[in-house]
């Protein structure tokens, strides 16, 4: 009956874990009952539940960060089958067996699958990327922005800070202080509103510094990754064209 | 490096485009010279170039220096850059992993290339009438032949290459379309200077460059 062989069914999978930041990695298998339309949020559930390998051997539960569940608040990184991407859109029916799973090791690992994503949120605090407000009175309404603008400028609003892109570049490495593509892109948006246009030099000149902007290689391995399909590529060369306008503008009326 | 990267990063990739692209151009095209007119235009093309007015200072600012400085922070780039094409497989990831690797050998093959040629012109050990003739010799040579070819491939990728970059890194090419345009021109203008450094060395294995020297030395006393 097919009833018993879809119980019967059991999913591979092959977890690289490390029990804390100091500590060297090392793999584990896990074989996890299939259940229709899992993902690997459910699989690792399933694994908390009963922290058994593939050999039968008991073990601690592997840790994991996720939140939404539905692929907006980036929390959930991870690399399945050698790509970084989120786990609970990485549906089991669509991937190779066994499922190899491991932490984003462009950031500090945590403990096994959660990392420290602390530098993507120092990065959006370099570049100001947020739109100044603040006063001692009411402003009143700013400009309006362009339906056209608005339109590319959503896209770019979809960012959720996985981190995914950082760990596709090649040039985020701890050889090199390179911001990564997302807080670049950040810079683009808050460019592009009418309001934040007013502060557009700041966040210029912070992608002008050591680590910004000029660390990219443009491997575009970003554009491939981002779950979000943000046009990373296409806003950093947006970018390079701000900054390299600026220095020129910032060279001769200085 | 110490300074602002932002700027040393700018002025690496301007230098690449010019002067040392619009050089490798200017090289590509007298060497080709060999492959259209023979000895005799080689060697016109060569003397035009030598008796270009401040030959040393054009030399020291437009090729010399900017050798060095592209060379030498292009390593410290390379060596600060993970290659990732095992997980990536994507056209563009393979030609930023190129990118650095053929950097590194266009830069070991210039220093060999520089030591066999201008070095020697300089200690006195070589003319300017001479070369048809030296590179007779080394493009006799098996290994050095292969070993040209390797280096000629390298410098010409990562010049088109590169020139691909400097429109990105520049705020010139933005779009995904201006870009996959940009890059087959680029990768255009890899295949036809490959084709003419690759003609010209073909063109220095012939018979005639092998007495180059003597004919120089002849229609000098001739002359």
């Amino acid at each position: 009956m097919a009833e018993t062989a879809t119980a019967k069914r059991t999913v591979k999978f092959i977890i690289t874990r490390q029990d804390n930041p100091e500590a060297a990695p090392y793999t584990e298998e896990f074989e996890v009952p299939y259940r229709p339309n899992m993902n690997v949020i459910s699989a690792l559930m399933e694994i908390q539940r009963n922290p058994v390998k593939a050999d039968g051997t008991k073990t601690t539960p592997v840790v994991w960060e996720s939140n939404c569940l539905e692929e907006v608040c980036g929390a959930c990184s991870m690399v399945i089958n050698g790509k970084p991407r989120q786990a609970c859109s990485a549906l089991i029916d669509k991937l190779e067996q066994p499922v190899r799973i491991a932490p984003m090791k462009t950031f500090p690992v945590v403990r096994d699958l959660v990392i420290n994503r602390e530098r993507m949120f120092q990065a959006l605090k370099r570049v100001k990327a947020w739109i100044p407000i603040d006063g001692t009175y009411d402003l009143g309404p700013g400009p309006r922005m362009a339906e056209t603008k608005r339109q590319w400028a959503y896209e770019l609003s979809k960012c959720m800070t996985c981190g995914v892109c950082l760990e596709a570049c090649p040039n985020v490495n701890d050889r090199s202080s390179f911001i990564g593509p997302a807080a670049i892109s950040q810079v683009r948006l808050f460019n592009a509103h009418p309001t934040g246009e007013m502060n557009a030099h700041e966040r210029l000149e912070a992608l002008m510094t050591d680590g910004g902007i000029e660390g990219c290689g443009n491997s575009q391995n970003c554009v491939r990754s981002c779950p979000k399909g943000i046009p990373l590529t296409t806003s950093i060369a947006a970018i390079n064209k701000d900054t390299t306008k600026h220095m020129f503008k910032k060279w001769f009326t200085m | 490096m110490s300074g602002n990267s932002f700027y040393t990063r700018k002025l690496h990739s301007l230098l690449g485009v010019i002067p040392l692209g619009l050089f490798l151009i200017e090289h590509a095209l007298t060497n080709y010279s060999a492959f259209e007119g023979g000895p005799e235009k080689f060697q016109k093309s060569v003397h035009g170039l030598h008796d270009l007015p401040l030959i040393f200072f054009l030399e020291l600012f437009f090729i010399w220096l900017p050798i060095l400085f592209h060379g030498v922070y292009g390593l410290y780039l390379a060596f600060t850059s993970n290659l990732n094409t095992g997980r990536f497989q994507y056209g563009r990831n393979w030609a930023f992993a190129l990118q650095r690797i053929t950097g590194v050998l266009t830069f070991i093959f210039i220093i060999w290339h520089l030591w066999q040629i201008r070095v020697q012109v300089a200690l006195g050990e070589l003319t300017t009438e001479e070369f048809g003739s030296k590179m007779y010799d080394i493009m006799h040579n098996p290994a050095y032949f292969v070993l040209y070819l390797i280096g000629v491939l390298a410098a010409t990728f990562h010049f088109s290459n590169g020139l691909w970059a400097f429109l990105v890194s520049w705020g010139i090419t933005i779009g995904p379309r201006a870009q996959r345009i940009s890059s087959r021109i680029c990768m255009g203008i890899f295949v036809i200077m490959s084709v003419l450094f690759i003609l010209s060395m073909f063109a220095f294995r012939g018979d005639e460059f092998a007495t180059v020297s003597a004919v120089a030395a002849s229609t000098l006393q001739l002359g």
